[in-house]
This record gives structure tokens, C-alpha cells and sequence, in this order.
């Protein structure tokens, strides 16, 4: 199999970029997309080219560190599926295929296909934990956790901070990264204690670097864990609620 | 030239009584005090990630360091199948003691006993921690936690969270990490990548470190510091680690003074999806957990090209549960590796390459139903799926070994220090508590052991005795010279001007580290290794081409400094595993067998830890011994038939 590349070339982030035209010969069905890109990289540095900078790590769909928009679709066409598991065998010989990085105001790009995600870590930081220092736990089946919350909060959690869902929104939105986490914990007896000031924390956080959720749902379509925005709905729920009544009736202040 | 003297610290008395003694005995650092210390950090994954947070909250000023963009991209993350913890929550005879015994046991008597009784002492806490923290942990009906089985025990004691296990606990540590920072306690750096330990008068003093964004060279000054860096499993190339994983930190500090311990002592994962081809950059694995509802047959014919669905139960040769009655499937993994490896020789492989396994799971379909298996690894079979194009509801998965865990490390003492003083190494940096063969679901456990529950501990003892002093401040010369080594480096890979890429040297020490020291070693292999793995480096490093510049993101210059200390490293491995003149756990020498293929251990001569002292560029390192004791747990030919 053959296809050309048209891939994303910038060299600093301030740098305007240019797309950059490839050839990517002797393909097999069996390689993943990011093999295929190692492959065109190995004949880049050959020909005394510098290789084209992609990030990546566990290759198994789990570390969320790779991730491309591949023909305008984030994490490319197959659903629910990293870059990284993406196989060349759902590509057609001869095909021309569009790389380029996470396209997002909150995802500056540090170098072709490598963006900056630390506005995920700000709202982690902000909020996204349970307060649970090393040594003051109990015994863990003195919590119960009814099964269908603890797989509810499992679904939130399985959130691997890729980015796709960002990149797939036309407003270059968080919500459904920001939910996931929220709903991981909110759900869970041990996070309730928390619950109403993560939620605020967290989404007032998020709004400082994204954009705006206006329902098109694209996210939950791009998101490789299939994660859905019924997550968003609930964080909104719960950010509401916080701000009408729930601080003020317990005497919280700021 | 040597002055080295492997101390243990191992302390005193009853097994069951040597830690909480030990932890009576130690020095305390007040609170007040505690703000005056300074502790780098290296590495986020669960070791990391745990020990800078549990620090953090101990009131200790926290710098933490990780090469990638966020602490959660750890390779802890891809941990699948869970994390062992001796609750004995299913009333089936677990306890502290029969974990400790099984993990002993597991790891073929060349762990340290008084390390692995603490390990097992503290699971019980972490799972604690871990729930108090949010982790998902599967649940029952009633809310209580799930337990499963897995290979090398006979009870349930592995706490999981779905097939994702290593994730959820490493957000778990992550998330307690961010809260730490958000308290400024813990000063965070990403994409700060360590190349080299500073001393100074024989004691750790520091770190400098290369930001993989910018480029920029900088030193970090610490009373102590600890790595929590992870193995060494890529310097096969194909393994089951991330593309990143890297011995780096660890052989810099071996190059410092640590010695390095056990390096022949690498893990084969019996089920890993079988390589496809040439141009394959990583293996898959499928979660051991797999085995508790899979069974392993190859034909029992040679060149029987049958679909799987059409070779009847009379032609199939359930071989683990033939050769290991008892433990049948879940036998441990170097034994279920090796056995996979004989029947492939054997030339009774499956699939194109005849390079795997059948793991097949129609039997329990038929007796659990679809839904329950599809429940249990559905997004296992989901990956699987992905990458081979079949679906293990309808056709068996192909597995096959692939090298997964490193148990060799830096040598740590009973504290987790190294043998430079204020350098710890935590989690699988380490050598310590999986002897020659580490148990499913424990590495998990062990790194979350020895950052939330062993080194804020043992490291206190240490600071308490520099109370008054300073940092060695990064004006002093060490770190200066430190840095101007780090750049020369650079410098030197840029200009080599060679016509290969680092990933192609790597790719090729990979396949001599894997063809003389991999699942089977023999003599006339590892002399081979040993002379072959000196001649292809010093091509790489005349003929390695890094193009761009030290400034700026420069993958190339990441990777080949890497590379070269693969090299080094490989070289180690095959010298250890030449000196260790017997088979043990994921050690297998052929000269070393029983009657029926099983590994020969010799405990009178090599009942020790073989830890290895750097003498230089092209000198063979020196191996000192520290002698294995077993008071507890009586070394046996290990059976699990």
C-alpha cells in the first residue's frame, strides 16, 4: 500500500507552518498509523530531513499522549480508537491522507503535530482529586459503593486526557474532559464531601482556557473511550445546583 | 578502587516485627523542620507520583520532574489486570504471611525476605489509600470490593478496575500529586528529562536535567533525591513498555556510583499479541487476568493449518493444563512463558507467522454466557480486536511472550537507598522485592508500596540527620561540570554526522539482546553477545545521525542518548546472566535444567544478589554479592503441578 501524505509542519510555536507533502510507500495492513510515521521519519532522516515530531508513548491506547486530526477527524476514522490502534488496513492504496495537530486556542503547538495540553493538568489542579492524605484511610469495605455508581464512575474515569474531544469542537470546548473527571469522583460516596466546591473550582478553571459548550456533541463522537455527554449534563447540573442553593444552606463561604 | 559494602540494613528480629521496629527506630524530622528539606522527585508513575505527593503532605518542599507533557502519562498508566493486596475480603485462607510466602516463592528465592514481608505487610494499606482516594475498584452487588485470581496464587486477591488498573491508581496517585501542587508544596517541571546524578564528597546532591521543549540545560539541588524511573524492558526494542520507557536515569546514576543489580533478571509476559512484522515498534500485551478464563492449546499436530473451530478437542494439547494440573493456566508467567516458547519451537505455533498460542475462550462463553465474558475483558478483546483484525468472541486470540517487566534494578538497601547516599530508588528502579520472577498484579503493588508507605518514611530517617544543612547550592562547580558534560553529549551526537537513525541502533541491539539474553540463555550465546553488542555500538556511535539542533524539541537527540545507554545495559545484562551459572525464575540457562525442562536453581552458589559497580567506558563492571538469607520461607525446587 501507498499513500501521500500532506502532514503539518511548523518548527517553533511561533512559527506560521506550512503543510509538507510525503510519500509513504510499502505499507502493510498489519502497521499502525504511528508505525507508518515512523517509517516515513526513518526515510526523512536518510535523506538528511528532519523527522517529523509527533508525540506518543504506550501505543496500546491508554497514556493519551498521541494524537493526531487525521483528515479533519480527530484520532482519524475509525470510532472509538486512538491514533495509536489505528491500523493502516482502514486505508485505501494510493489514498491522500491530511495530518495535523489538535486545532485548538487552549492546545498552542510546540513543534508540527505536538501541542500543549497543560490546561488539562490546571484543571485537575484546581480541584479534580478527593482530599485523602497517605495514612488517614479506613478500611476499604467500610465504604460501599453501590455497583452500578462504582461502574458509572469507571465509565467518567476511563477519560485518557488525549485532547480529541477539544480538538473535534468547534468552540474548542472542555466540557467533556472537565465532566469526565467530575463525574469519576462525584459519583463515588468518598468524593461527596468535596463535591459542590470541586465542581465549581473545576468548571470556573476550565473556563479560563476553552471555549464554550454549545451541545453540537462532536466530542462524544471523536472520544476514543466512547465517553459520553450525559457527563456534561450532570456537571452542569451539579455547578448549578452549587451556585443556587447548596454552599449557602451549609454556611459556606468563599 | 573499591571500597563498596553492600549493608542491607535489614533490621532485627521476627519478620513480622521488622518494620514497625524499624519505624519505632527511626529518626523524625518535626514539622517545623520539615519545610527546611528539599527532595527531587524523578518520575510520575505510581512510585513517583505517590512518594511526591505523600512527601508533599508530610510538609517536605517537593520538586518533581517527568519527561512527559503531564504526570498521568506514566507507563504506569497501561497496567491492566490489578493490584494484589493480602485483605483476605474472600475468606479463603489469604493472609500477610501467604502473600509474602507466594511472592518469595514466585520470585524463585532470590528476593530479599524482609523487603517482600514489608510489601505484603503495607498492601493492605494501599488498597485503603486507593479507595479513600476514588479509585473505581470493581464492585459487588452489595457495594464491596471484587476480588479475582491470578497466575502464581491459589486465592482471590487481586483488587482491579475493569482492565484498566494502572490507570486508575496512577490518576488516583496523579490527582494527589495536583492537589499538592495546587498547595504549592510540590514544584512540578514536565518535560524535564534527568541526564545526569550530582555528588559531591561521595553524597547526592542533585540532579541536572534537559527540558525536551526548550532544550534548556538546568541543575536542581536536593538533600535527597529519589528515582522513580521505571525499568528497562526496551532494551529488547520490542517490548510491552511505552516508546519512551528508558533506562536512562537509573544508568546515569549506575554511572554515579549506584551499583545495578540482578540485570539478567527480566520478565517475559506469556500473552502478548505475537509480533505481525519488521516494522513493529511495540508488543501489545493482554491482561494475565485473561488466563483466568482462557485456556492455552496449540495442535497437538505439527503444520496443522486447521482453523482453530475446526480442530476437535481430541487433536488440541491444553499443555499448561497437562504439564501444571494444579495451577494449570494461571502457572506463573516465566514457566507459562517458556512453555509457549517450547511448543512454537516445537513448531506447533498458530497463526501466519507460527509465532503464537491459541488463548481461547469458547468454553467459558458456553458457561458463563457471552455477556459475563464479554463484561469481564470486553475492552481487552475490544484491543485486540483493533489490532488483529479478529474477534477473540468468535476465534481464539494468538498470544505469545514478550518482554514486559524488568525485576533487575539499582541495588537499594532495606531504606530504598542506593550505594550514594541520599539516592533512592523506588518502584521497578529498583531491584528488590520480586527476586527472579515477579507475580501478576504486584509490580502495582509495589510501587505504590514503596512511594506512599516505605520511603516517606525511610527518607525522613535520612534527612533527620542533615538537619541544619543547606543544599549544595547549583552555583557550586559539581553542577556546573555536571552540565557542561550533559551539553557536550549533545554537541558530540549532533555533530556525528553517521548516516542511521538512533531507532535504527536500538532496533538492532534490541534483536542481539533478544536472540542471546531473552527467554533462554546459554554460554556460547551470551560470549557471542558480549562481543557482538561492543562492535555494533561502536558503529552506532560513529555512524548514528541526529539531525536539528540542541535547542528546541529535538526527538532524535531524546532518543539516542537513550540508545547509548541501552548499550551499556545490554552488555550488563548478558555479563550478569554469563556469571549466574544456574536457571531461576525469567533467568533460564539451558546448561541449568531439570529432567523435565523445568529451571535448576543452584542456592549454594548462587543464593545472592549480584550487584554491579561501574568502572568505567569499556571497562567490565565489579561484582560484589550480597548474600540471600531465608530464615521464613524454606528455597525449594518450585512446583506448581
Amino acid at each position: 500500500m501507498q499513500l501521500t501524505l500532506k502532514v503539518w509542519r511548523q518548527d517553533n510555536p511561533n512559527d506560521a507552518g506550512r503543510f509538507e507533502t510525503y510519500q509513504a510507500t510499502d505499507l502493510k495492513d498489519e502497521m499502525s498509523f504511528l508505525e507508518m510515521l515512523d517509517a516515513v521519519n526513518e526515510n526523512l532522516i536518510e535523506d538528511g530531513r528532519e523527522p517529523i515530531v509527533f508525540d506518543s508513548d504506550c501505543r496500546e491506547g491508554i497514556c493519551g499522549t498521541c494524537g493526531l486530526m487525521i483528515n479533519g477527524q480527530a484520532h482519524g476514522p475509525q470510532k472509538g480508537t486512538t491514533t495509536c490502534q489505528l491500523h493502516m488496513r482502514k486505508f485505501r492504496d494510493g489514498e491522500t491522507v491530511t495530518i495535523e495537530p489538535w486545532r485548538a486556542a487552549a492546545f498552542p503547538v510546540i513543534k508540527d503535530l505536538m501541542v500543549d495540553r497543560s490546561a488539562f493538568d490546571a484543571i485537575v489542579q484546581s480541584g479534580g482529586f478527593i482530599t485523602a492524605d497517605t495514612g488517614s484511610a479506613r478500611d476499604a469495605n467500610e465504604i460501599l459503593v453501590p455497583k452500578p455508581a462504582a461502574d458509572a464512575s469507571m465509565d467518567a474515569a476511563g477519560c485518557i486526557g488525549c485532547g480529541a474531544c477539544v480538538a473535534a469542537c468547534p468552540n474548542g470546548a472542555g466540557q467533556l474532559f472537565t465532566s469526565a473527571k467530575l463525574a469519576h469522583l462525584n459519583l463515588l460516596p468518598q468524593g461527596q464531601a468535596e463535591r459542590y466546591k470541586r465542581t465549581e473550582d473545576m468548571v470556573e478553571t476550565m473556563e479560563l482556557f476553552f471555549g464554550s459548550c454549545t451541545n453540537y456533541g462532536e466530542c462524544q463522537e471523536a472520544c476514543p473511550k466512547e465517553i459520553p455527554i450525559d457527563f456534561i449534563a450532570m456537571m452542569n447540573r451539579d455547578f448549578l445546583k452549587s451556585k443556587l442553593s447548596n454552599r449557602k444552606l451549609s454556611g459556606q463561604k468563599r | 578502587m573499591s571500597n563498596v559494602v553492600l549493608d542491607s540494613k535489614v533490621p532485627e528480629g521476627p519478620i513480622q516485627d521488622r518494620w514497625d521496629n524499624h519505624k519505632f527506630n527511626m529518626k523524625l524530622v518535626n514539622p517545623a523542620n520539615k519545610r527546611k528539606f528539599t527532595v527531587l522527585v524523578v518520575g510520575t508513575g505510581l512510585a513517583g507520583a505517590a512518594a511526591a505527593a505523600t512527601l508533599a503532605e508530610l510538609g517536605y518542599q517537593v520538586k518533581c520532574f517527568t519527561f512527559h507533557d503531564s504526570p498521568r502519562r506514566a507507563h504506569s498508566i497501561a497496567a491492566q489486570g490489578g493490584i494484589n493486596g493480602a485483605k483476605n475480603y474472600k475468606n479463603d485462607g489469604d493472609s500477610v504471611y501467604r502473600l509474602f510466602y507466594d511472592t518469595v516463592k514466585g520470585g524463585d528465592f532470590r528476593a530479599r525476605e524482609s523487603n517482600v514481608y514489608r510489601l505484603a505487610q503495607v498492601s493492605v494499606d494501599i488498597i485503603d489509600q486507593c479507595v479513600a482516594q476514588g479509585v473505581p475498584f470493581a464492585r459487588e452487588y452489595g457495594g464491596l470490593l471484587d476480588n479475582r485470581s491470578f497466575g502464581g496464587a491459589q486465592v482471590s486477591r487481586t483488587f482491579y478496575a475493569r482492565g484498566q488498573t494502572g490507570q486508575q491508581l496512577l490518576l488516583g496517585a496523579y490527582q494527589a500529586l495536583m492537589q499538592q501542587v495546587s498547595l504549592g508544596r510540590v514544584e512540578l517541571h514536565t518535560k524535564t528529562e534527568l541526564l545526569d546524578v550530582v555528588k559531591k564528597d561521595g553524597v547526592a546532591v542533585g540532579i541536572v536535567t534537559r527540558n525536551v521543549n526548550s532544550g534548556e540545560v538546568k541543575s536542581w539541588s536536593g538533600h535527597a533525591t529519589l528515582l522513580c524511573t521505571g525499568g528497562y524492558g526496551n532494551a529488547f526494542y520490542l517490548s510491552t513498555n511505552a516508546m519512551n520507557s528508558n533506562v536512562t536515569a537509573a544508568w546515569r546514576a549506575h554511572k554515579k556510583g549506584a551499583l545495578f543489580a540482578n540485570a539478567c533478571y527480566t520478565q517475559i509476559h506469556p500473552t502478548c499479541i505475537p509480533a505481525s512484522d519488521e516494522s513493529q515498534s511495540k508488543l501489545t500485551l493482554m491482561s494475565e487476568s485473561l488466563r483466568n478464563d482462557g485456556r492455552i492449546w496449540v495442535p497437538k499436530k505439527f503444520d496443522d493449518n486447521r482453523p482453530a473451530d475446526q480442530i476437535p478437542e481430541e487433536d488440541r494439547d491444553y499443555y499448561l493444563e497437562r504439564k501444571y494440573p494444579s495451577y494449570g493456566n494461571l502457572a506463573p508467567r516465566d514457566i507459562a512463558s517458556r512453555a509457549a516458547k517450547v511448543v512454537c519451537d516445537e513448531g506447533r505455533g498458530v497463526g501466519p507467522l507460527k509465532n503464537g498460542v491459541f488463548l481461547d475462550f469458547s468454553e467459558s462463553i458456553d458457561r458463563l454466557g457471552h455477556d459475563t465474558v464479554f463484561e469481564r475483558y470486553g475492552n481487552l478483546f475490544d484491543m485486540y480486536e483493533r489490532i488483529t483484525d479478529e474477534d477473540p468472541m468468535k476465534v481464539p486470540m494468538r498470544i505469545y511472550p514478550a518482554s514486559h517487566y524488568t525485576m533487575g534494578g539499582l541495588w537499594v538497601d532495606y531504606n530504598l537507598m542506593t550505594t550514594v547516599p541520599g539516592l533512592y530508588a523506588l518502584g521497578e528502579a529498583n531491584f528488590s522485592d520480586h527476586g527472579a520472577n515477579r507475580l501478576g498484579a504486584s509490580a502495582l503493588m509495589q510501587g505504590l508500596a514503596d512511594g506512599y508507605f516505605v520511603a516517606p518514611y525511610t527518607v525522613g530517617d535520612y534527612l533527620a540527620g542533615l538537619l541544619g544543612q543547606g543544599v549544595v547550592p547549583t552555583s557550586d562547580p559539581v553542577f556546573a561540570e555536571a552540565e557542561q558534560v550533559v551539553r557536550d553529549e549533545a554537541r558530540r551526537w549532533l555533530s556525528t554526522g553517521g548516516t542511521k537513525s538512533p531507532e535504527y541502533y536500538h532496533r538492532e541491539l534490541g534483536k542481539l539482546v533478544w536472540d542471546y539474553c531473552g527467554m533462554e540463555r546459554n554460554q556460547n550465546g551470551l560470549e557471542k553477545a558480549l562481543s557482538e553488542i561492543p562492535a555494533l555500538r561502536e558503529e552506532f556511535q560513529k555512524n548514528v545521525r541526529v539531525l536539528g539542533s540542541a535547542e528546541g524539541v529535538n526527538q532524535s537527540l531524546e532518543k539516542v542518548g537513550r540508545v547509548a545507554d541501552f548499550f551499556d545495559l545490554g552488555e550488563l545484562m548478558c555479563r550478569d546472566a554469563l556469571m549466574r551459572e544456574e536457571s531461576c525464575g525469567g533467568h533460564f540457562r539451558v546448561e541449568h535444567q531439570t529432567d523435565d525442562g523445568e529451571a535448576q536453581r543452584n542456592d549454594d552458589e548462587f543464593a545472592f544478589v549480584g550487584a554491579w559497580e561501574w568502572n568505567g567506558d569499556g571497562i567490565p563492571q565489579t561484582l560484589h554479592k550480597e548474600q540471600l538469607v531465608f530464615e521464613n520461607v524454606k528455597p525449594t525446587q518450585r512446583s506448581y503441578k
